[in-house]
């Protein structure tokens, strides 16, 4: 564990806050909803129900469940294309989450934006972006809203370490840093962008340190242990909502399915994923749910249970749906005034 | 003429690559995923192997980089092709194409080059409203570059082959949803001119001026009224910056019917230019006004029967000529 600046920043290297069993739970049943919806939604690819990029988050629920429960309900989200768990961890249904794969009419955003572009601004979910690098941003600028009008918000901004490469990065940093703006930056590093492995795309390896240029704190955790990312999280969101200024935190994870459906995955082996499954972010806290003896088998599979019905009751939903009616072509193009 | 051989328009496309690579030490490839991966589409699977990642460089995602060191590159006598992976990236990078790559040579007074190809994919398929836009006539409206966008096999290589070739910055745009089209395509180096539009067929009773993936709807859709007797004449324009505007005013002095059928947005659109100029320029020929058809002005929802719904096909193209022929 590091930090990129000069400047004082404790660093959680293990978990400081104690976490309720309850809450340990919920964690547990959380990613494992993600899990399996994001699996139904492959299924669903593959029987053409789903169309266009379907980039799954396997193997990084942890980071996001972590991360939103460490946050205000009131704070703002923003991400990338690879959002599903991140508006799952938010607490939207899984229902029009699956119409809106299915491009239906009660879609999330009425079938018009797909996987790429899960959004629910009552959940202070702002929505999935699909060009590397254009929300940071309008994160930055979001925590413009909150200094300016006093409000006690911060924004929270996720992208991959590819995006981190793009001249958009540099430019919300450097604001976000000049003004002091509360926004936290969090790097999920799942070692790729694309086939493009981080340090063949990455002049600076540890992406966190690239914060360091703008004077922010900054530091990396294992993105798959989801106390710390929970509790680190917990505390640079605290300091960007104390007015400290911008934020950045790099989660290590892995990506276990291809960039998208239809990743010829050239660029690894087989074994190199089969080397990282003991390091699933969803095993290692069922594991550790029960070495505490917080959980056994019987309660893992009972979860699951639970989950399963839940992504089974929104694949019936999405099925159902209606597909939004041609009309809907020229809606929301403008705002009605 | 070379022997003829049957391939895909990727692989037209990657022969013209490695034909110019092969001659000339000078040509890099460099973009996103071009390398290891081969190409998200595939068009550079095989060269990374065949020329190494010297040759063939895998970029960080920064289109405004890439474009500006291949520019760059470009002015130090090199030929670069340089990939945008779709066409709605190149929006990035659109300050380096306009404002440097584009002006290099004229605003220093004729004393500098940017002989750069940019090679770029416009497409769809349930990618939603940033991921399936139409951008040519950004492009073809800024003097100082070459615009092409080739429909064939036999066009994709033979365009690509006189972009490799060529003194000028070109911007080259390929359809996502054609590069597994197959066409007959000479062996070795050949190359098609800019700025010369193609016949794909001949007709008497109408013109469809059109280039790309369109091309194919027309052709389907000419095929299918030739069983009514209606004879369609379908001119490819496959440059669209220069454009071969003779072949077009011929071919409506014949006809006295043009349709303007294109897949970007109608309102200041390619087709909005084609329309005038035909308007203007084969007035006196003309028996009815021109027309266009073309993707529906909306920002392309997700959503598959809503973006079946907006653009042409080959029905709509069936329904406008018979309507300007009756
Ligand atoms: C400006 C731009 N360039 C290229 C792409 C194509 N693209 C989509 S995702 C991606 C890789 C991004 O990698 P990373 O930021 O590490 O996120 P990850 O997908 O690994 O979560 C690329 C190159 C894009 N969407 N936008």
């Amino acid at each position: 564990m590091t930090t990129a600046v000069a400047k004082k920043v404790s660093v959680a290297t293990s978990p400081s806050l104690e976490i309720s069993r309850e809450t340990a739970l919920h964690w547990l049943e959380q990613m494992m909803l993600i899990r399996r919806f994001e699996e139904a939604a492959e299924y669903a690819y593959t029987q053409k129900k789903v169309g266009g990029f379907l980039h799954l988050y396997i193997g990084e629920e942890s980071i996001a469940v972590g991360a939103v429960a460490a946050m205000h309900p009131d704070d703002d989200i923003f991400t990338h294309y690879r959002d599903h768990g991140w508006v799952l961890a938010r607490g939207v249904d899984p229902k029009p989450a699956m119409a809106e794969l299915y491009g239906k009419a009660t879609g999330l955003v009425k079938g018009k934006g797909g996987s790429m572009h899960f959004a629910s601004v009552k959940h202070h979910m702002w929505g999935g972006y699909a060009i590397v690098g254009g929300h940071i941003p309008l994160a930055a600028g979001m925590a413009f809203s909150h200094q300016y009008l006093k409000r006690d918000r911060i924004a929270f901004c996720v992208m991959g370490e590819g995006a981190t490469n793009i001249g958009m990065f540099h430019e919300a940093l450097n604001m976000a840093a000049l003004w002091k703006l509360p926004v936290v930056f969090l790097i999920e590093n799942n070692m790729f962008g694309m086939g493009t492995a981080v340090d063949r795309a990455s002049a600076v390896a540890n992406i966190y340190e690239k914060a360091s240029a703008y004077r922010m704190p900054a530091t990396r955790i294992d993105g798959n242990d989801i106390e710390l990312v929970y509790t680190t999280i917990q505390e640079y969101v605290n300091r960007a909502r104390s007015g400290e200024g911008p934020q950045m935190v790099e989660a290590m994870t892995y990506r276990f399915k291809g960039h998208s459906m239809g990743d010829p995955q050239r660029y690894r082996t087989k074994e190199e994923v089969e080397n990282r499954r003991p390091d699933d972010p969803l095993n290692r806290w069922e594991k550790k749910l029960i070495e505490r003896g917080w959980a056994d088998d019987a309660l893992i599979k009972e979860t699951f249970t639970r989950v399963d019905k839940q992504v089974a009751e929104a694949v019936q939903f999405a099925e159902d749906s209606p597909f939004p009616d041609p009309s809907e072509l020229y809606t929301d193009i403008l705002v009605e005034e | 003429m070379a022997d003829m051989i049957q391939v895909t328009y990727r692989d037209a496309l990657k022969e013209a690559m490695r034909e110019a690579m092969k001659r000339d030490e000078n040509v890099v490839i460099m973009g996103e995923e071009v390398g290891v991966w081969g190409g998200t589409y595939a068009v550079t699977r095989g060269l990374y192997d065949e020329f190494g990642g010297r040759r063939v460089i895998d970029t960080p995602i920064a289109e405004m980089g890439i474009i500006g060191v291949a520019t760059g590159a470009a002015m130090g006598g090199m030929k670069p092709i340089a990939e945008i992976m779709t066409i709605n990236f190149a929006l990035v990078a659109m300050d380096q194409i306009i404002n440097n790559t584009a002006k290099i040579h004229s605003m220093f007074g004729g004393t500098m080059r940017a002989p750069v190809v940019i090679r770029t994919a416009a497409g769809w398929g349930q990618l939603a409203a940033t991921h399936s836009q139409s951008f040519e006539a950004w492009f073809a409206h800024v003097p100082g570059l070459i615009v092409v966008m080739p429909s064939t096999p036999y066009d994709a290589k033979g365009l690509l082959t006189t972009a490799m070739y060529s003194q000028n910055p070109v911007v080259f745009i390929e359809h996502s949803r054609l590069y597994g089209e197959k066409g007959q395509v000479p062996q070795g180096e050949f190359r098609v001119p800019f700025g010369v539009a193609d016949v794909k067929r001949d007709g008497k009773d109408l013109t469809i001026v059109t280039y790309s993936r369109m091309v194919h709807v027309a052709l389907n859709a000419a095929n299918e009224l030739a069983k009514e007797n209606i004879n369609v004449e379908i001119v490819d324009l496959r440059s669209l910056r220069p454009i071969d505007w003779e072949t077009v005013y011929n071919s409506i002095r014949k006809t006295h019917r043009a349709l303007v059928l294109t897949e970007d947005w109608m309102t200041y659109g390619i087709s909005a230019e084609v329309a005038a100029r035909i308007g203007y320029e084969t007035f006196d020929y003309l028996d009815a006004p021109v027309e266009r058809l073309t993707q529906l002005e909306v920002p392309l929802p997700y959503a598959s029967n809503l973006e079946k719904l907006s653009f042409p096909d080959e029905a709509k193209v069936m329904q406008q000529v018979k309507a300007m022929l009756a």
